[in-house]
């Protein structure tokens, strides 16, 4: 790639259940990381917006939504959905823009205000839509959870007390981080006193939905020298392929896999980061730091083997090893994870990457990873939509 | 009001056969042997396969349990409860045949420590809620092969 793309700016709105407008959020996002980049609103030429489906026509359009809150100035506007991937999407999009020498300056948004309780379907009687049936036969988000967890168990030996112990250490990390939603410390023996919601996982090993924003000022690299940034972190690698012919996981919201007689199923979870080490030109023995998508504390173990951080089935005594936490060798969600922030669905691939801006350029305080030069992103949401962001130094 | 005693119809009509042994009806692609559940009205998914032709198949009635949980709390709408709400398990179960995972609810009165991946089970039809239908609608249902009805 002749030309580069740095980030120059983040900004997040605090994570947590506030119930306001998620435009609020947003804007507050947006601010926050036009001051963190050093530009003003006005030289923003592109306004990317991550799209959220629960909060009426401005969430759909919330590209523009965004724009109108912060003042029109005749910038051009996208927005994107893409499930839990909204984020990265709406980064590509930005990106691409940037890498076309389109524009030099762009600015990309997420927020959400999120519903108590499970996420749901749309509404109506729709047995066309694979989201409505399985809610009808009371399949929700947890159910996958609770299988995948039971699989692990299985194929892997891994003990529920695991899975405790990913939610004890990402309560470490976020203990340290602000803009967590929670902040508290919590030990395996107090997730395992929990609720069981789908077994063998209980309320604690699973994230709650939460309201919250973030946001990226992308620039090209001569734009930033031109300010003075040149050293900003580069966005190195987004990935968002789609899965291939046959599915091999049961993955939301379907019933069935497609039959395997005809092909060899492959994973797509580990599809996600292997996309984003060719992009980026880099293996995962050059990654200091992991920000994966911890729906429940097993996925997070998942995720760890789908980025090839240890072999197939070795997570949890890499766990337990203590590389994954803060000072190992290899800390995995460092900003406390979705264990402390809770999903805000279209904020959180931005929120990831925020993580690993501040990581890079040694502003995480108490959370810093020493010497980190390169992170990874990763996260998977439904019908076929997931991404992975690498971000280096 | 509709009366208690007019028979369960099916949730999903067409989704399923009612007899014995009760099978999911699923697609299949004679061009590349594919099978889809449910059914597929937009031809073979198979991207190198370019065939249209699918036919309804009745798929296994028995598969192996590829992994299993809880809905311990009470699922949103559309899912209709029994008053008072009642937890049950899901399966995931491997079709023996077309290498399929399908997913459903676990039959009641099946105790979740003699789950084991692996086993064989085997599909039943049975009635859930219905809003406005005493008697319920019929759904599949995943049980322990060879447990007792
Ligand atoms: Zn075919």
């Amino acid at each position: 790639m002749s030309r580069e793309v740095v980030i120059l700016g983040a900004g997040m709105h605090p994570w947590g259940k506030w119930g306001r407008n998620f435009v609020e959020y947003g804007v507050a996002a947006a601010r926050a990381a036009l001051a963190d980049a050093g530009v003003a609103w006005r030289d923003i030429r592109f306004v990317s917006g991550g799209a959220t489906m629960r909060c009426g026509y401005p969430g759909y359009v919330a590209g523009a939504t965004f724009a109108q809150a912060l003042g029109w100035q005749g910038a051009e506007v996208n927005s994107s959905y893409a499930a839990c991937a909204t984020g990265s999407q709406a980064l590509a999009a930005a990106r691409a823009k940037i890498l076309g020498g389109e524009v030099e300056l762009a600015l990309v948004v997420g927020a959400d205000t999120t519903p108590k309780g499970f996420l749901a379907p749309a509404r109506g009687e729709r047995p066309d839509d694979p989201d409505w049936v399985r809610f009808r036969i009371g399949v929700t988000n947890p159910t996958y959870f609770g299988l995948y967890a039971q699989r692990r168990m299985h194929l892997y030996g891994d003990t529920v007390e695991d899975f405790a112990l990913v939610k004890a250490k990402n309560s470490e990390h976020g203990v340290h981080n602000v803009l967590a939603r929670y902040r508290k410390r919590f030990t395996p023996e107090e997730v395992a006193a929990s609720a069981i919601v789908a077994a063998p996982l209980r309320l604690m090993d699973i994230c709650a939905t939460s309201d919250g924003g973030a946001a990226l000022v992308l620039a090209s690299r001569d734009y930033a020298r031109r300010l003075g940034r040149g050293d900003a972190p580069r966005l190195a690698a987004i990935s968002v392929v789609t899965p291939t012919f046959p599915s091999a996981l049961l993955e939301m919201p379907d019933l069935a896999t497609d039959g395997a007689m005809a092909a060899t199923p492959a994973s797509f979870r580990a599809a996600l980061p292997q996309k984003a080490y060719e992009e980026a030109g880099l293996g995962p023995e050059d990654i200091d730091l992991a920000e994966v998508y911890d729906l429940s504390t097993a996925l997070e173990l998942d995720w760890i083997e789908d980025l090839q951080l240890c072999p197939r089935g070795e997570a949890a005594a890499l766990l337990r090893s203590g590389a994954t936490r803060l000072g190992g060798r290899i800390p995995v969600n460092p900003s406390g994870g979705l264990a402390c922030f809770g999903e805000a669905v279209p904020a959180q691939a931005l929120a990831q990457v925020c993580e690993l801006v501040w990581q890079l350029r040694g502003q995480a305080g108490a959370r810093q990873v020493e010497g980190a030069r390169a992170g990874i992103t990763c996260n998977q949401g439904l019908f076929g939509h997931g991404s992975a962001v690498i971000v280096t130094r | 009001m509709p009366s208690t005693s007019s028979p369960p119809a099916p949730l999903l009509p067409g989704w399923y056969t009612l007899g014995e042994p009760p099978q999911l009806i699923g697609s299949h692609c004679a061009g590349c042997g594919s099978h889809y559940f449910p059914r597929l009205a937009t031809g073979c998914r198979n991207p190198d396969c370019s065939d249209s032709r699918l036919e309804d198949v009745p798929l296994s009635h028995n598969g192996r349990l590829w992994s299993f949980t809880t809905a311990s709390y009470q699922p949103p709408a559309p899912y209709v409860a029994a008053e008072p709400f009642v937890p049950f398990a899901l399966a995931a179960v491997e079709l023996e045949r077309e290498r399929m995972i399908v997913l459903g609810q676990v039959v009641a009165g099946v105790d979740l420590d003699t789950l084991r991946i692996g086993m064989a089970m085997e599909l039943v039809i049975e009635p859930v809620p219905a809003e406005n239908e005493p008697a319920g609608r019929l759904l599949w249902k995943w049980r322990p092969a060879g447990a007792a009805p």
